[in-house]
């Protein structure tokens, strides 16, 4: 019980910092901190797969990007002092801010007791899907819908990220070319952590189905050892307009929305599955799934291209 | 055992919770960086701590994935402070 | 025998909790960068190692306790090389203070 509330002050203590703190940087080690917290939260509310969930795209890749972003800002001529938020409209989004915890924190405290909950009857049709993993069951059978419009709305967010190019640039590599020395140490760790890493990642990915994990965790930890080779000098980015590049974004959506299309011809509803295919079904949708969004999600921290390459 | 184990989780937290303000402090970026480190470590300990004694194996799946993402992370960070240290030599 | 197992287990884990503790204070009073990054380092080895040491006595099953293993080694590695690359940043300016 101390323990719970000592890290409940803990995440509220660093989120305050992360918010009053000046400095970019600093705010960003205080943004990754907090969501490693918030990760040991979920772990001791016994949600393990919000937790990983947590730990890698809220923490980990979401790090990353704003890493990338507070780089670029770090320049002295895109700080201009007209630019800061006048106090009244900080002031209104405390308020607002406020507001909705408190709207929050007034929902969770009146909750009827026992709270409303469908997981009786999530964990009762497991069965009929062939997965052990009643997050996962609702993630890819119950609610597909929702994860179907997830993927695609990550590739929307890609496609706002590559508009962000300048012209001259469409079409070209993202970001900037790393260059480690080949016998140093970044390149040496990076030829250990990444095999290992692309190891992990698929089995969590694959333990899914029977376990705490699934294909997004699984696609963060791939995306985040290529970005890692890459800052190793180890790989170059591949231009944004090669085709099996885009041929690899889109199959994910692409075969998802096929299957469930097809649930039309042979279960009767949209990404409805018959109770023998349920399990091959969500395999099928689930590979090419993760390579897509592994491949969303690297060129997402990897940027707006920047360089045309050599030719 | 289990209320020993969460006790030692508390206090590893609490240590690198104090290893945070040398981000406040830290006069360079290095300092943030390697109190990033610490929290990363001691934030993994503690998770290793709370799945034993929640008995709860998936617990240190949470744990391959943070050293990872931790891997990852604290080489973009010291990348970043690096190459801040040079704008500013 | 499970007396045994998790009185080994507490001693670990307290030498684990120790080196944190160490690795903390030395980070936060260290006059320079590099003898704090040396301080961190002993907590990552020494300190997630006895924590680890200690779990394994009470893992359940090989797999179990390989994993354990493999998120120090993990850890150990990371460390490693953030320490190099930290280092390379503070070593040409010399210390600062």
């Amino acid at each position: 019980m101390a323990f719970d509330i000592g890290l409940a002050i803990l995440v509220l203590g660093v989120a305050v910092w992360t918010i009053a703190g000046r400095d970019a940087f600093a705010a960003v080690v205080g943004f990754v901190a907090y969501g490693l917290l918030l990760a040991l939260v979920w772990v001791r509310l016994a949600a393990p797969d919000v937790a990983l969930t947590e730990a890698a795209l809220g923490s980990g890749l979401t790090g990353g990007l704003l890493l990338a972003a507070s780089t670029r800002l770090r320049r002295p001529e895109t700080t201009a002092p007209g630019e800061e938020s006048a106090a009244p409209l900080r002031f209104a989004a405390a308020i607002v801010c406020a507001l909705v915890t408190a709207g929050l924190v007034a929902i969770v405290l009146l909750l009827p007791e026992p709270p409303p909950t469908l997981a009786p009857q999530a964990a009762a049709n497991m069965a009929a899907t062939g997965l052990g993993n009643p997050v996962t069951a609702v993630l890819m059978a119950y609610r597909a819908i929702d994860t179907l419009l997830e993927t695609v709305v990550l590739l929307l967010a890609l496609l706002g990220v590559w508009s962000l190019a300048p012209d001259r640039f469409w079409g070209g590599l993202p970001g900037q070319r790393h260059h480690a020395d080949p016998e140093g140490v970044l390149t040496f760790a990076a030829q250990l952590l990444v095999p290992v890493g692309v190891l992990v990642g698929i089995h969590i990915f694959w333990v899914g189905s029977i376990a705490p994990g699934g294909e997004f965790q699984g696609a963060t930890i791939l995306a985040a050892m290529w970005i890692l080779a890459a800052m190793a000098g180890l790989v170059d980015a591949p231009a944004v307009s090669r085709r099996w590049l885009r041929s690899m974004l889109v199959a994910g959506p692409v075969v998802f929305l096929a299957i469930g299309l097809i649930g039309f011809a042979i279960a009767g509803a949209f990404l409805a599955y018959p109770d023998s295919l349920a399990k091959l079904l969500i395999v099928l949708i689930e590979v090419p799934v993760t390579l897509s969004i592994a491949a969303t999600l690297a060129l997402l921290v990897a940027g707006p291209p920047a360089r045309m390459p050599q030719q | 055992m289990a209320d020993f184990l969460i006790a030692a989780a508390g206090f590893v937290l609490t240590m690198v919770a104090l290893g945070l303000v040398r981000v406040l402090r830290g006069p360079g970026d290095a300092d943030r960086v390697m109190s990033a480190q610490l929290l990363g470590t001691g934030g993994i300990a503690g998770l290793l701590l709370l799945a034993a004694a929640m008995r709860m194996p998936a617990g240190v799946d949470v744990a391959l994935l943070l050293a990872l993402l931790a891997a990852f992370v604290s080489v973009a960070f010291a990348k970043g402070a690096a190459r801040s240290e040079q704008d500013e030599a | 025998m499970s007396f045994a197992l998790n009185l080994l287990t507490v001693l670990a884990v307290c030498a684990g909790a120790f080196f944190f503790l160490a690795g903390t204070a030395g980070l936060l009073r260290f006059p320079d960068p590099l003898s704090r990054l040396h301080a961190l380092t002993k907590a990552d080895n020494l300190g997630l190692g006895f924590v680890v040491l200690g779990l394994l006595f009470q893992a359940e099953g090989l797999f179990a306790g390989l994993k354990l293993i493999a998120v120090w080694l993990l850890t150990l590695l990371a460390g490693a090389t953030v320490t190099q690359l930290i280092a390379g940043t503070a070593r040409p300016s010399g210390p600062r203070e």
